[in-house]
């Protein structure tokens, strides 16, 4: 232990504006890794966040935005820590939303084959594309056959719409 | 400034120290900007062709606009606030359905820009004052044309005479591309981990189809 105490006390010629320029110097560098190893966490999470992001097309409403911390300037070990902050947040908030849409959709699609198995026991129930997060604008709905007619002796079908309406058709609508 | 191929512009010692890796990379072209040719609007309409949905919801874990992403982030700018380059030129071609023609620039851009996932930018070579490069503002230093003094400690593109433009934000006035401008320079801002030769590709690109009209 003594060698050591002695390793680390100034040698007797040293300046005591050098020992403490030195220690000046070790925090600096030390703040720095610590910014750097900040700046190495907002990378990884950014890029967990984008392969989220693209994991969850074409489901929309899900928040993304992080927000900024007033820029563009050199960030310091605290602002650094927020955008880290933020950014493990909204990935946990999105990966937890994701979950819960993935769960729905599953539950809806299970319905949907038991609807197309037996229409009559689903009566008027419609399901989209979007209910089972899958893109486009299809849907299932479940409804009598020949109308009133259907509805009398029970004869119930799946009808499947054909997709999304041509640009031209919308335009129509609008106007 | 060499009037030939691409030049190293400078990083101020205190942002590359903070920012290891970040470059900017500069080439001037001896024309303006003006109407585009019918070939450009026509290579700028396959390029929308080319450009799918899919492609869109990928890009941002692309390696070169994710580095994009990173160094915003790192700057203290949100992407999904103030989109990148890249993005905002793809979020533009979602909308409507094409990327538009404006001007022999903005779609010289708009090729590099998309083809490379590298942001570039263009001012008047005439109105910049040696090289240009990336440093920090000083206290009481402000953009031209914008009220109020830029907070100090703002990165901002600057060259002998004082911030040219804001780090991937505003230009300053008299700065920019007008119709008064015989030559112009073509910058890039290079993150780390973007391949240098995808700034050249970049910045080639843009001169190719400044140059071609």
């Amino acid at each position: 232990m003594p060698e050591v105490l002695e390793q680390i006390r100034p040698a007797p010629g040293a300046a005591p504006g050098h020992a403490r320029a030195d220690r000046v110097r070790a925090g600096e560098a030390s703040r720095r890794a610590a910014r750097d190893d900040l700046r190495a966490q907002i990378a990884d999470l950014e890029r967990r966040l984008a392969e989220l992001f693209a994991a969850a097309f074409p489901r929309g409403g899900i928040d993304w935005r992080v927000g900024a911390a007033g820029g563009p300037r050199i960030l310091g070990t605290g602002d650094l820590e927020r955008v880290r902050d933020a950014l493990a947040y909204r990935l946990r908030a999105a990966e937890v939303e994701l979950g819960h849409r993935v769960e729905v959709e599953r539950a809806n699609r299970e319905l949907l084959a038991e609807m197309v198995a037996a229409p009559e026991r689903h009566r008027w129930i419609r399901i989209s594309n979007s209910d089972i997060g899958e893109p486009g604008c299809r849907h299932w709905h479940s409804r009598p056959r020949w109308g009133i007619l259907g509805m009398l002796l029970d004869w119930w079908r799946v009808k499947l719409s054909s997709g999304c309406p041509l640009p031209g058709c919308v335009e129509l609508a609008e106007a | 400034m060499s009037r030939g191929g691409l030049e190293a512009g400078w990083v101020a010692p205190d942002v590359a120290a903070e920012l290891p890796g970040l470059a900017l990379r500069y080439a001037v072209v001896d024309r303006g900007s003006g109407r585009s040719s019918r070939a450009l609007r026509q290579r700028l309409r396959e390029l929308s062709d080319r450009f799918s949905g899919a492609q869109a919801i990928n890009l941002r874990h692309q390696d070169i606009p994710h580095a994009y992403r990173v160094l915003y982030r790192h700057i203290g700018l949100d992407p999904d606030e103030q989109p990148t380059p890249v993005e905002a030129a793809v979020l533009e071609r979602l909308e409507h359905g094409g990327f538009r023609s404006r001007s022999v620039l903005d779609d010289a851009l708009t090729i590099a820009t998309v083809e490379t996932g590298v942001a570039i930018r263009a001012f008047d070579a005439d109105r910049v004052a040696g090289a240009p490069g990336i440093r920090a503002s000083a206290p009481g230093e402000a953009l031209a044309g914008r009220p109020g003094e830029l907070p100090a400690g703002t990165l901002v593109i600057a060259d002998d005479a004082g911030p040219v433009a804001l780090l991937f934000g505003a230009v300053a006035a008299g700065r920019d591309v007008d119709r008064a401008t015989s030559r112009t320079l073509l910058c890039a801002v290079r993150p780390r981990t973007v391949p240098e030769l995808a700034v050249a590709e970049a910045i080639w690109l843009a001169r190719e189809a400044l140059e071609a009209g």
